[in-house]
């Protein structure tokens, strides 16, 4: 597997543009409904099994974007994929595909409120459980008051 | 009824099958920081482990989102707070990736020089840490902890005459590095080298032929090559599970290219492996850094002005993924710049994190004793778990 490879199977499968330069791709606008599935090929075909990170970038009006990092690590590929989310913030899970996905999927919950379908155990990781709002939101404003002891 | 009561608390206490759910920490002196884990036990034996994080989160993401690319950096080294100098370099390299800035070949160099002398300050950490916590089985207890901290006490000594802090140091700089070597750094440099090399030796010594450092450290906590990725645990885990892969080398940053350096790997993947790992890398740091003041080259520090006011840099609109090979893994800032002075999103990959995810996979099926071996070997920095 090389980029250039990568960038021609993942055009051939998916009608998706893969840019960069070097080993570093990126995909813009994977589908939500797509999103498994694309990490399936990843995974199996382009053999990315390292999973680097998943975080979100809230763009306000134009709604939440799940970014997800995986690597092929002895060939040299990888592949940073983005999927925008609707309104209802709802994202199917990776956890099935990269255990790793598990503390990072709790993770953007807890800080964007994305609601990854099928997670197993979905629960704020960084905050405490009775937190309210989502900080990295753009809404949340920095000096949101809060109780500072609980 | 006194008989059943009695019988009752018998079977309760001693009877061996029931399950025993125990909190270890958040204050635990093996966790080096606040980590709760909450251990579900069948007698000595975990069966279950959850972990809960997040007792030192300061929400940088959002703080990375406030403050400015020059103000920024120095906060960066809050982060992984025992290996300041990676992060902060993750970050600047991530602005000037997007803002395409040429950083002067002198600079380069000294980012790779206080990189690796932090891999070392951050790796005596870690053995001396580790021993202290398996204990008095260690000859005594702290002998290991107390030479280490004379080691990683030299190299602090180094980092304060170059930026004037010996923990936090704010010495990257979008463009360049913040500082240049003061007057006769070089040769203390050297001759600073020179005795960790040769006290390596010394803990080499002291523990491969401890019968007890072996058995607690061999076949104990044992990654697989598959789990090891599909975690993500990166860094000298990742080498001690046969994945021969190290940023430094495969997707090079600053100079590394310059430098001729050996990637240790292991394949065993327990304890003992990511100690052999960490042993030779310190070996390889020093080799790296005496290359750097070999072949340190002329010139300015930073193609950019010195910081005068928090709003001078400023990033062309774009996005970028920056990486750096630190003492624990791969450290990563993705960076989203909108044209302004401050990145419109900032995400912070930290290492710690993702090697800490590793521990509910490999911990069920072993005593709670081994669990303090797993940790250390792990070496997580809270700071960077939580962010």
């Amino acid at each position: 597997m090389t980029p250039d490879r990568a960038i021609s199977l993942i055009k051939e499968r998916f009608g998706l543009e893969a840019a960069g330069e070097g080993r570093s791709l990126t995909v813009e606008g994977v589908p939500v409904e797509g999103w498994q599935e694309f990490f399936d090929f990843a995974k199996e075909t382009l053999g990315c099994r390292f999973f680097s990170f998943l975080t979100a970038v809230d763009w306000k009006e134009q709604g939440v974007e799940v970014v997800c990092r995986v690597e092929n690590l002895d060939e040299g590929v990888g592949i940073l994929a983005k999927c925008r989310l609707g309104a209802d913030l709802r994202c199917p899970t990776l956890t099935g595909r990269y255990r790793g996905a598990d503390w990072m999927e709790r993770e953007c919950y807890d800080m964007f409120g994305v609601r990854f379908e099928g997670h197993p155990d979905l629960r704020r990781i960084l905050l405490s459980q009775d937190w309210e709002g989502h900080p990295l939101r753009k809404d949340y404003a920095v000096d949101t008051p809060h109780a500072p002891y609980r | 009824m006194p008989d059943l009561e009695a019988r009752k608390v018998i079977e309760l206490g001693y009877g061996g099958s029931e399950r025993l759910v125990m909190n270890m920490g958040p204050q635990h002196p093996s966790a080096h920081g606040v980590f709760r884990m909450i251990l579900t036990l069948e007698g000595e034996t975990i069966a279950a482990m959850d972990s809960v994080i997040g007792y030192l989160h300061r929400c940088h993401e959002k703080l990375g989102e406030t403050l400015t690319y020059a103000q920024y950096p120095s906060i960066a080294s809050k982060t992984d707070y025992v290996a300041a100098m990676t992060s902060e370099l993750a970050y600047v390299l991530a602005a000037e990736n997007i803002g395409k800035i040429e950083v002067p070949k002198r600079a380069q160099h000294l980012r790779v020089l206080v990189a690796e002398l932090q891999r070392i300050a951050s790796h005596c950490l870690w053995l001396g840490t580790w021993c202290l916590d398996m204990g008095g089985a260690l000859g005594g207890g702290a002998t290991v902890f107390l030479y280490c901290f004379r080691e990683r006490e030299n190299v602090l000594d180094l980092f304060e005459s170059l930026t004037g802090a010996r923990l936090l140091y704010g010495f990257h700089q979008v463009g360049g590095t913040r500082y240049d070597l003061p007057e006769g750094w070089a040769q203390r440099c050297r001759d600073t080298m020179t005795v960790i090399d040769r006290r390596l030796d010394e803990y080499e010594d002291m523990l491969e032929t401890n019968t007890a450092f072996q058995v607690r450290s061999q076949g104990v906590g044992v990654v697989s090559r598959e789990l090891a990725q599909e975690v993500g645990i990166a860094g000298p885990l990742l080498r001690g599970s046969g994945v021969d892969f190290d940023i430094r080398r495969d997707d090079p940053y600053s100079s590394y290219g310059d430098f001729d350096f050996r990637i240790p790997v292991e394949t065993a993947g327990d304890c003992y492996a990511r100690y052999r790992v960490r042993m030779q890398e310190f070996r390889e740091s020093s080799k790296i850094v005496r290359q750097v003041l070999d072949g340190l080259p002329e010139g300015p520090i930073s193609s950019k002005p010195a910081l005068k006011s928090v709003g001078q840099v400023r990033i062309p609109k774009g996005e970028g993924y920056a990486r750096v090979e630190g003492p624990r893994g791969e450290v990563g800032c993705y960076l989203i710049a909108d044209g302004g002075p401050k990145p419109y999103r900032m995400k912070w990959r930290g290492a710690s994190f993702s090697n800490l995810a590793i521990l509910p996979h490999i911990v069920p099926g072993h005593k709670v004793a081994d669990v303090v071996a797993i940790m250390g070997s792990v070496d997580p920095v809270f700071g960077e778990v939580d962010r």
